[in-house]
């Protein structure tokens, strides 16, 4: 093997299990009066794409419940969580982190789900079948769709 | 209502008002049914039953939180899309289908010998002990008096059976009882309904008591009543029971249901067929 590509077969090594190695795992998110300091990903998210795991049913939802004058072409948002507008300026990056990975931690027994949660459920299901799921089921977002959930929340400025 | 209670007090601190709460309310409305034998009017908005006190103040039947297309189909018999299937109901009641060509009629006479009889139930049937959802005294008949394969719980000869047994008592008031033999299936219910189930981690309560007249994206959340049903549900163009419901309300958590005609639900149906004593059977309503 050449020098060149022992270096190469490296950061390939390196570059496919970097996300892995860097992201923090539901279980092991640490939470401090509900903020999470760190980013769970180590990679900055991508607002537009926090915009549509927002919209998009299947995937966060919010706007099931969430109001949000930025997003004028959304069709029937809820109105159960207050309006999203300013959340940036109420909240702190590492709240907003915390409130969308487990708003539980920040609001007591709130009505909203954990995006980034995994276990202390009572009767799991497998998605949306009504079947049970197998062992614990996997987060709703992932790491990275939480960290552009959050970098598209920073954007909402009064 | 603590929850509201929080997020307002939350949204009044940041200096927000809560956007939407002119759709908060059950729209004002009152429900005169047009029918072959005349009008009946419909109690369909009642002082909460006193188990609710301190939690809920007035009780709401669903038919409030519907559009008002909606409300309007089911104020005239001849626009209620659920009366065919009463009616199929009436056919099923009449047909010598059992093992010994038996039908309902030959044992029961009339339909109308059940007047009175969907306003009460489920109920604890006095000689086993056993809690009764509707469709478990239809069941003991379909296979212990008629010698029939069973039939699906909620599938359509069920159905045609529970809008045409329900039709007897409309108008009649809700009155299930809660206390002596009913009172711990009435309790287990009432733990389900406040047990969050699921990834969503969600209660009956979340949504149909706290959020009740909320907007859940496009959907009007109701109180979760059930002295509608069955409904006809124009979403899914055919008869929904209330076991039906809660089937598709607990899936919706994110949750591994409980079956159709299991323990869990027809505690689930007592419980919250008590929260709605007070208003009248609706023989079958409309729904979206
Ligand atoms: C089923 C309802 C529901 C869903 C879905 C939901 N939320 Fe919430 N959210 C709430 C409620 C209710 C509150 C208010 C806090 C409380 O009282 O629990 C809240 C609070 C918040 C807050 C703080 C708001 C403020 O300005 O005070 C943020 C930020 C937020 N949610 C973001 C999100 C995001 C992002 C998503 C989706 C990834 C989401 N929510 C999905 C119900 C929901
Ligand atoms: C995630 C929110 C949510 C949860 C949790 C939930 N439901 Fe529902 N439910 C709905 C929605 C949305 C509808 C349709 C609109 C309406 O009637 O409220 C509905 C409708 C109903 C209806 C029909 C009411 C009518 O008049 O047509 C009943 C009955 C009901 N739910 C009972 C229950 C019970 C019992 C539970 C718990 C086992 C439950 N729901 C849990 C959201 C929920």
């Amino acid at each position: 093997m050449t020098r060149r590509a022992w270096l190469h077969g490296l950061a390939a090594a390196i570059i496919s299990a970097a996300p892995a190695l860097a992201e923090t795992a539901p279980n092991d998110v640490v939470f401090a009066d509900g903020a999470v300091e760190a980013s769970l990903t180590g990679a900055p998210g991508d607002p537009g794409e926090g915009a549509r795991v927002m919209t998009t049913a299947a995937l966060g939802n919010c706007v099931a419940c969430h109001q949000i004058d930025a997003m004028p072409d959304v069709e029937f948002p809820g109105d159960i969580g207050p309006a999203l507008d300013g959340a940036a300026d109420r909240w702190s990056e590492a709240q907003l982190r915390g409130i969308v990975i487990d708003a539980k931690h920040t609001f007591p027994d709130s009505f909203m789900p954990g995006m980034y949660k995994t276990s202390g459920f009572i009767r799991p299901g497998d998605g949306y079948t009504g079947k049970a799921s197998d062992g614990d089921p996997p987060p709703i977002l992932t790491a990275a769709q939480v960290e552009d959930v959050v970098a598209y929340l920073l954007t909402l400025t009064d | 209502m603590r929850r509201m209670f929080t997020t307002q007090l939350a949204a009044t601190a940041l200096g927000l008002t809560l956007a939407g709460a002119a759709w908060a309310d059950p729209v004002e409305d009152t429900l005169i049914v047009d029918t072959d034998d005349g009008e009946i009017e419909f109690v369909t908005h009642a002082p909460a039953p006193d188990h609710l006190k301190g939690v809920v103040d007035e009780i709401w039947s669903g038919w409030h939180y519907r559009e008002d297309e909606t409300r309007d189909l089911q104020r005239d018999d001849f626009d209620n899309p659920a009366m065919v299937f009463a009616d199929r109901g009436l056919d099923r009641w009449n047909a010598e289908i059992g093992a010994n060509g038996e039908s309902c009629a030959s044992c029961h006479n009339g339909p109308e010998t059940f007047k009175g009889l969907r306003a009460v139930m489920p109920r604890v049937d006095e000689n086993t002990g056993k809690l009764m959802i509707m469709e478990d005294y239809i069941q003991s008949c379909v296979t212990e008096r008629m010698g029939l394969e069973p039939w699906r719980l909620t599938g359509d000869q069920m159905k045609d059976m529970l809008a045409l047994i329900s039709m007897q008592s409309r108008g009649e008031i809700v009155n299930v009882a809660i206390d002596g033999p009913a009172q711990p299936f009435w309790e287990h219910g009432k733990e389900l309904y406040y047990t969050r189930f699921g990834q969503l981690e969600m209660a009956c309560a979340n949504c149909h008591e706290d959020n009740q007249g909320m907007m859940i994206r496009a959907d009007h959340l109701s109180q979760g009543q059930i002295n509608g049903f069955p409904t006809y549900r124009l979403k899914d163009a055919g008869m929904v029971s209330a076991q039906q419901r809660f089937v598709g309300c607990v899936r919706d958590t994110r949750a591994e249901t409980f079956a159709a005609g299991s323990d869990e639900l027809k505690a689930i149906e007592l419980y919250v067929a008590s929260r709605g004593n007070g208003l009248s059977v609706e023989g079958v309503s409309v729904r979206h």
